[in-house]
């Protein structure tokens, strides 16, 4: 048992770029050369994602020809079955993302796999891997063992690892899919709804809105505020589930990410991983929160523990 | 026809918790209880699923695998219109991953023969989002995870999912019932407990069971089924904010110069 074996994503012809955050953890925790690090892609034709996989530090490419390109959890799980069955990896990576939901943990029960999901550190511990990962809603971190398992499938946390910055030279093979007859069938993808008015991935300056505004009937106030400081509007994903504000508000993982943002002022949003995802990189945040505990304020560069509408209130006096 | 609804316990931490002696976890006494936010959604969508149709030829199963105490979120599932509540537990479950946890509600799903299983798509303390979707693998199930909205007609052969992807996308899928299905936060807007429902979950019985119970073996009970096991825990170093002291006003007139700075007007 040896190799660490990678599953990439891609998406409507596009590989996502946590595929290659998750090749950048394999090369990161391969042991001094002595692990061969493997990545695997699924499709319908899946020779167009190699040459964007062949990056430093991969040794081979394996292409595995499936019946669609969009995701189907049991052609992925029993694909993936195959291939660590074939080549007996002791490390599994997958990105923890959504279609990764839909089928690491049938696969690591089927294969009775070492498991464990969104961890954001890896380690060799002797012959056994290490993963760690959060817990108690990101106020402790984790450590989590595998003892007795051969093969450990961990899905890595998008954004924790780099990827892997120059190319090269891996071989190119190809693995025969097992017949699969998937049980779910994708009928279509929903782009998310245009909107006009906001554009939160363009945004500089987001002033940002959270559960913390307690009422529907607050929102208008802080839409003042945000037009009165010359920012964007943004919202954390309840502000948007409540239907308080178009979804192309929300920044986070199912939202928009503030892609081109300087300035984000975070008013009683607590800092899930989720919304951290889409906001975590800006350089200048500043969180208003009256918990002193919350995580937005462990990435906030500026941080002030009080009350969202009395901090609203004052600010407004000074635009 | 019977819709399966699994639900957690979970816990938050009191402020200044402290580790156990054995580093493997946060100090019971620091915990703090409530019901998982995704199960609210989960069984909103049953109880919304009985509700469209003859009230009668639904019923609604919550399920927990844990200690005396998840009673109380059972409590409040059948304060919401759950018809029955079943907790799975013994001793023998206080180390099962989520792995373990799923073997547990796969026994028992077993014995229930629904003909729909609704799950959170992760617990909002650990955050695994793998619970759900192993009691599909163990069952064999057809699944999907991350559904955000749902049409399906109880007794129909498929289920119509609409799959919330990242950065604002769906995936539309159809999917063979039964299935398991994970259920995202905004599929609905969960009730509330009426008072009446309240008093009277107060005295509906919760029919506790223990896995050997339902014929699940020693070999898969708890940390022996678990394909994972939490070796330490401990408080990260974070990142801390520099805090802007002082009262409203003058932490107000500070933000205002940070973000007149930014703005090139300071």
């Amino acid at each position: 048992m040896s190799g660490i074996l990678v599953i990439a994503e891609h998406r409507q012809g596009q590989l996502r770029p946590v595929s290659v955050e998750v090749i950048g953890a394999a090369v990161a925790t391969r042991e001094a050369g002595g692990e061969r690090v493997t990545v695997a892609v699924l499709g319908a034709t899946p020779a167009t994602f190699v040459d964007a996989l062949k990056l430093a530090g991969v040794d081979e490419i394996v292409t595995v020809q499936t019946a669609n390109d969009a995701f189907d959890p049991d052609t992925y799980q029993a694909v993936a079955h195959a291939l660590i069955e074939a080549r007996k990896p002791s490390l599994v990576l997958l990105p923890h993302t959504i279609d990764t939901l839909g089928y690491a943990a049938p696969l690591a029960v089927k294969g009775n796999y070492g498991f464990t999901t969104d961890a954001f550190g890896l380690a060799r511990d002797g012959e056994g891997w290490i993963a760690t990962r959060s817990g108690y809603g990101q106020k402790v971190n984790m450590e989590i063992e595998f003892p007795g398992r051969a093969t450990v499938v961990v899905t890595i946390r998008p954004g924790a690892f780099k990827a892997p910055d120059s190319a090269g030279a891996p071989e190119v093979s190809q693995f025969d899919a097992p017949a699969v007859t998937p049980r779910s069938q994708h009928i279509s993808f929903e782009e998310p709804a245009a909107s006009s008015d906001v554009d939160i991935p363009g945004a500089e300056f987001i002033t940002s809105i959270g559960r913390g505004i307690g009422e529907e009937t607050h929102v208008e106030q802080f839409r003042e505020l945000a037009s009165s400081l010359g920012a964007t509007l943004g919202c954390s994903r309840p502000i948007a589930d409540s239907g308080w504000l178009p979804k192309a508000h929300q920044v986070g993982q199912s939202g928009k990410t503030a892609a081109n943002c300087k300035l984000y002022l975070a008013l009683g949003i607590s800092g899930s991983v989720q919304h951290m995802a889409g906001m975590k990189h800006v350089e200048n945040i500043i969180a208003v929160n009256t918990d002193p505990e919350a995580s937005i304020f462990s990435i906030a560069k500026y941080g002030i523990v009080g009350d969202i509408f009395d901090i609203a209130e004052e600010l407004r006096g000074h635009f | 026809m019977k819709i399966l609804v699994t639900i957690k316990q979970v816990a938050s931490l009191d402020e200044d918790f402290e580790l156990r002696d054995d580093d493997r976890d946060v100090e019971a006494d620091f915990h703090v209880f409530d019901l998982n936010e995704w199960d609210h959604y989960a069984l909103e969508e049953a109880l919304r699923l009985k509700e469209s149709g003859n009230s009668d030829a639904i019923e609604v199963v919550v399920v927990t695998v844990g200690p005396d105490r998840a009673d109380e979120e059972l409590r409040k599932c059948l304060a919401k219109g759950a018809d029955r509540a079943i907790r799975v537990w013994s001793d023998d479950l206080e180390e099962a991953d989520p792995i373990g946890i799923a073997r547990a509600l796969a026994v028992l799903a077993r014995r229930e023969a629904p003909d729909m299983i609704f799950a959170g798509v992760q617990a909002s303390d650990h955050a695994y989002g793998a619970t759900g979707m192993a009691l599909a693998g163990l069952l064999d199930w057809p699944h999907a995870a991350v559904v955000a909205g749902l049409e399906y007609t109880p007794g129909a052969g498929t289920a119509s999912a609409r799959r919330e992807l990242e950065g604002g996308a769906y995936a539309n899928v159809t999917v063979q019932c039964p299935a398991v299905l994970t259920l995202q936060l905004g599929i609905n807007t969960p009730r509330y407990a009426s008072l009446r429902g309240i008093k009277q979950a107060a005295s509906r019985p919760i029919e506790t069971i223990a896995p050997d119970a339902l014929g699940l073996p020693a070999d898969e009970t708890g940390k022996q089924g678990s394909l994972s096991r939490i070796r330490r825990v401990y408080v990260p170093e974070l990142g801390r904010a520099q805090m802007i002291e002082g009262t409203p006003a003058e932490q107000a007139a500070r933000l205002a110069g940070i973000i007149k700075e930014f703005r090139g007007e300071a």
